[in-house]
């Protein structure tokens, strides 16, 4: 019989009083993977490029970097910084979400830890963006939590989570 | 302000709290910074347009085609 290897850990829906973050807490240390996949729109406004949503680890906001590869359909750009981001969003509360997925393989390992993203952001209008960024954690530590919160306002009712734990035997 | 929700993944709890004051300020230095960021990364790339806009503009000058010009610049 076939070994289960791609299993939901947990999920989460935002219910009508929105969420400032979601945590997903005690991991379970029994997987080789982790993935998230999530579907989420924010209550913020601002620039639109600038309404973001980050990951930290272990509720740790320090030693994270990124590359980050974003494009319009019509444009392209790249940049870095000191987070880990995994998308924007289309905020304002226009009832259109963003997608996202975020692979973060050998977490429980005592290496580094990398997190790949990948995005979609569509406006619902002319505009709509892709983003891939290549993040890293520098820290030894095997990851026990993790937590994901938007740069500005809050996570509006109907965003999804979901955890998934891959096994690779 | 919206709660905080924790899901711990070996109960299956789910916890909602308010968000701390240590938190609000962390949640209002990032998207400062982002905005900060955000503008930052729009007028690079306007000034990267500029800049090509006008490079095609001198090649044109120069006799190549927009073709040509196309295949140099983009």
């Amino acid at each position: 019989m076939a070994t289960s290897t791609y299993n939901l850990i947990a999920s989460q829906v935002v219910g009508s009083g929105g969420a400032s973050s979601i945590t997903f807490s005690s991991i379970p240390q029994t997987y080789t993977d982790l993935l998230v996949v999530m579907s989420v729109s924010t209550n913020a406004s601002g620039t639109a490029s600038a309404n973001g949503t980050n990951i930290n680890f272990n509720g740790v906001t320090t030693n994270r970097t990124y590359k980050r590869l974003e494009g319009s359909g019509s444009s392209v750009s790249s940049d870095s910084g000191s987070n880990i981001p995994v998308g924007t969003v289309n905020a304002g509360s226009s009832g259109v979400f963003s997608n996202q997925q975020i692979y973060i393989p050998n977490y429980t390992s005592s290496n580094y830890k990398s997190v790949s993203v990948d995005s979609v952001v569509e406006y619902n209008s002319s505009v709509g963006t892709q983003d891939l960024v290549a993040g890293l954690w520098s820290s030894t530590a095997a990851i026990t939590s993790l937590t994901i919160y938007p740069d500005a306002g809050s996570f509006i009712q109907y965003s999804t989570f979901y955890l998934y734990g891959i096994k690779n035997s | 302000m919206a709660d905080v929700i924790e899901v711990n993944c070996e109960t299956g709890e789910v916890t909602t709290r308010p968000q701390t004051d240590e938190e609000i300020a962390a949640q209002a230095a990032a998207a400062a910074q982002a905005e900060a960021d955000a503008k930052a990364k729009a007028d690079a790339d306007a000034a990267i347009a500029k800049a090509k806009a006008s490079a095609q503009a001198k090649l044109t000058a120069l006799g190549l085609t927009a073709d040509e010009v196309a295949a140099l610049v983009g």
